[in-house]
């Protein structure tokens, strides 16, 4: 806010859509985003609420039949240099001097994003020389460095061997090692654990996090797990029919939620207290062909007012951090209070972090 | 126990080899009439091929398989058995309209005198799962992931089965939408009275659905017991880890396994273990030698 030298990324009223047989389907709606240097920021939501797209966007990986209507992405890549609006440089230079370089992105599935008929050597190899001038010998040696920081042992006979023969985890590790390689100052870390299993996911969150100490990186985090941005995020931003319907410190969103959606969301996680039936929420998501009328959650929401179906409602701030797009918050609304079920889950969470802290 | 009449399921030492490697060992369990078996765990642990050994998708390499008494044989009691899976959209036929997809079992068993009977059941199925009637003119395209995947139980229950084999059927989905399969299965559990053997790696899920749960690693069955009791008491170091390894959604308690479970380095050797019930329980076991079930501190 005060400090713009330390802001690493400004996603401004960005707004994309994409055509497809025919159709126009909108799926940004004016995306606001601001990531502090050394700082997590995570983007949640379910599939097609717009998550992917806005950091795709932001490296020029759209697929051709995007179009960015409107907005701008403001890159700093040094503290106080001048900011570089992505959306409008030239894609050769991006290419040369952003993508893979400053900033690095880590995805989904390590078998996809891995060469298969390339050594894991050949291939961080590859990835060093094709930013920098550097001998063969230089390389070589900076991922023999880069393998045994991402946690993988016997770099040397590793360097020589193909990914299918690594685990699913240690691919993962693989292609953070290749993310990092260039000394990137923003990692995107696009849902890394989901194709993981749970003890390995543990892993992984855990080199993450240590990483990031360690290098200072910047961190944007797209999940739709509620239980991973707990773990490894500063702020989270809740993402709904391609628009930021809440955004706060995980301190705010966990433990003092404003969204109806976002209630939705924290009750839906299976909780560990058993109980009858799960919280579910009613209905599916909206496709955006046609834009919504009114709160796009508002048809789902069984906390909608009749303005909700009218007009979509602003961003209310809630504190100098917590902000949520709910009509809910306008002075106007009448006092509603969030689910008993979830207010139970928050004041056992309280408890719990008072035990912890003990 | 309950007496045998109301095992309808019972595996005893499923064994499973492909080629050199053996992906379950000698694994046992049973499901009673309307009970529902929860089997827990990670890619490989051998989940999904007991499951298929079940269906008759693959033949096991040693050990028996009892249905209501009798010695399963691949192919038999298709009709009683019936699986929903993972990918709704890989599991249904892009080309055929949701009506036939549901009415397939009815075509191949002959189950209806009339188109009208046979048009009839499937629209009552598909309001049963939640879907509107007119939807079974519609293609499986045309339906978001929760909808394919109500189309995939519709198509699982119509035959009156008496055990459905659910594996991973909400991994595919959206967490809003996990929560309403969930609680769908739930409903026609209850209604119903068919028998459940769902098949995840999620834990905290199938604490929802199962009566019992059984925590499979490595193709050897760890432990099983009531969700209660696997919460309450972990009793293997594994699930253990299983338990803790699952990120908790409160940012500042996060719980961290003391140790990582790491089955090389643990010095366990499944192949050594035998069940040991836990004291105070009939439900409640784990499989380990007797070295550590004292260690683990089990014992009195």
């Amino acid at each position: 806010m005060a400090d713009t030298a330390e802001i690493v990324l400004e996603v401004k009223d960005l707004d994309i859509s994409f055509r497809s047989a025919g159709e126009t389907v909108h799926a940004i709606r004016g995306v606001n985003l601001i990531l502090r240097r050394g700082e997590t920021v995570a983007l949640v939501g379910e599939s097609g609420s717009g998550k992917s797209v806005t950091m795709k966007a932001a490296m020029g990986i759209l697929p051709d039949n995007a179009r960015i209507n409107s907005g701008s992405i403001l890159y700093r890549p040094e503290p106080g240099a001048e900011p570089v609006d992505l959306l409008k440089a030239d894609p050769a230079w991006i290419r040369k001097n952003i993508r893979g370089r400053s900033i690095a992105m880590v995805f989904q599935d390590p078998m996809t994003s891995l060469n298969p008929t390339m050594t894991i050597g050949a291939q961080l190899i590859a990835a060093i020389r094709a930013h920098e001038t550097v001998s063969r010998k230089v390389a070589f040696d900076r991922a023999m460095t880069l393998l045994a920081e991402v946690g993988i042992t016997e770099p040397e006979r590793r360097m020589r061997q193909y990914p299918h023969e690594f685990s699913g985890g240690m691919r993962q590790r693989i292609v953070i090692a290749i993310a990092l390689s260039c000394n990137p100052s923003l990692l995107i870390c696009d849902e890394p654990t989901t194709a993981l299993d749970v003890t390995i996911q543990d892993h992984i969150l855990d080199l993450i996090v240590s990483l990031q100490e360690k290098r200072g990186l910047s961190v944007i985090y797209i999940t739709h797990d509620l239980g991973v941005v707990a773990r490894v995020a500063d702020y989270v931003n809740v993402m709904y029919a391609g628009r930021i319907i809440e955004t706060g410190t995980i301190i705010d969103v966990f433990y003092d939620p404003q969204h109806p959606y976002t209630w939705g969301l924290l009750s839906a996680i299976p909780d560990t207290e058993s109980g009858d039936t799960l919280y579910s929420i009613p209905g599916t998501p909206p496709v955006l062909t046609k834009d919504p009328v009114g709160d796009a959650f508002a048809p789902r929401n069984p906390y909608a007012l009749e303005i909700d179906f009218k007009e979509e409602p602003p961003m209310f701030r809630i504190s100098e951090t917590h902000s949520a797009a709910t009509w809910l918050l306008d002075e106007r609304a009448p006092r509603v209070a969030r689910p008993e079920a979830l207010e139970a889950r928050i004041q056992k969470m309280r408890e719990e972090a008072a035990d912890y802290v003990r | 126990m309950s007496d045998e009449k109301t095992k309808l399921l019972d595996v005893q030492g499923l064994t499973m080899r492909f080629g050199q490697n053996t992906v379950v060992h000698n694994v046992s369990f049973q499901i009673s009439e309307g009970e529902t078996y929860g089997l827990v765990g990670e890619s490989g642990s051998g989940k999904s091929t007991i499951g298929k050994c079940i269906i008759g998708l693959n033949r096991p390499s040693a050990g028996t398989i009892r249905f209501g008494g009798e010695i399963l044989k691949p192919g038999q009691n298709l009709r009683d058995i019936q699986m929903i899976f993972q990918d709704p959209m890989s599991s249904l036929n892009p080309r055929k309209k949701v009506s036939d997809i549901v009415g397939a079992g009815l075509d191949i068993h002959k189950l209806c005198k009339s188109p009208q009977e046979r048009s009839e059941r499937i629209e009552a199925m598909l309001e049963r799962v939640g879907l509107s009637r007119d939807q079974g003119q519609r293609y499986p395209a045309q339906f978001s992931g929760g909808q394919r995947q109500r189309v995939g139980i519709a198509r699982a229950l119509i035959m009156n089965p008496r055990l459905i084999i659910a594996d991973e059927c909400i991994a595919a989905l959206d967490a809003s939408i996990q929560a309403q399969v969930v609680n769908l299965l739930k409903q026609i559990q209850t209604e119903t009275g068919t028998s459940f053997l769902f098949i995840s790696h999620d834990l905290s899920m199938v604490r929802y659905l199962s009566d019992r749960i059984g925590v499979l690693h490595r193709g050897f069955l760890l432990e099983t017991g009531t969700p209660d009791e696997l919460f309450a008491r972990p009793a293997h170091p594994y699930t253990l880890n299983l338990l803790a390894s699952k990120p908790s959604p409160n940012p500042i308690v996060q719980f961290r396994p003391e140790t990582h479970y790491d089955y090389e380095t643990s010095g366990i050797l499944y192949e050594n273990g035998t069940w040991h019930t836990m004291e105070g329980s009939e439900t409640h076991k784990v499989f380990c030698t007797d070295v550590e079930f004292e260690k683990w501190g089990l014992g009195t």
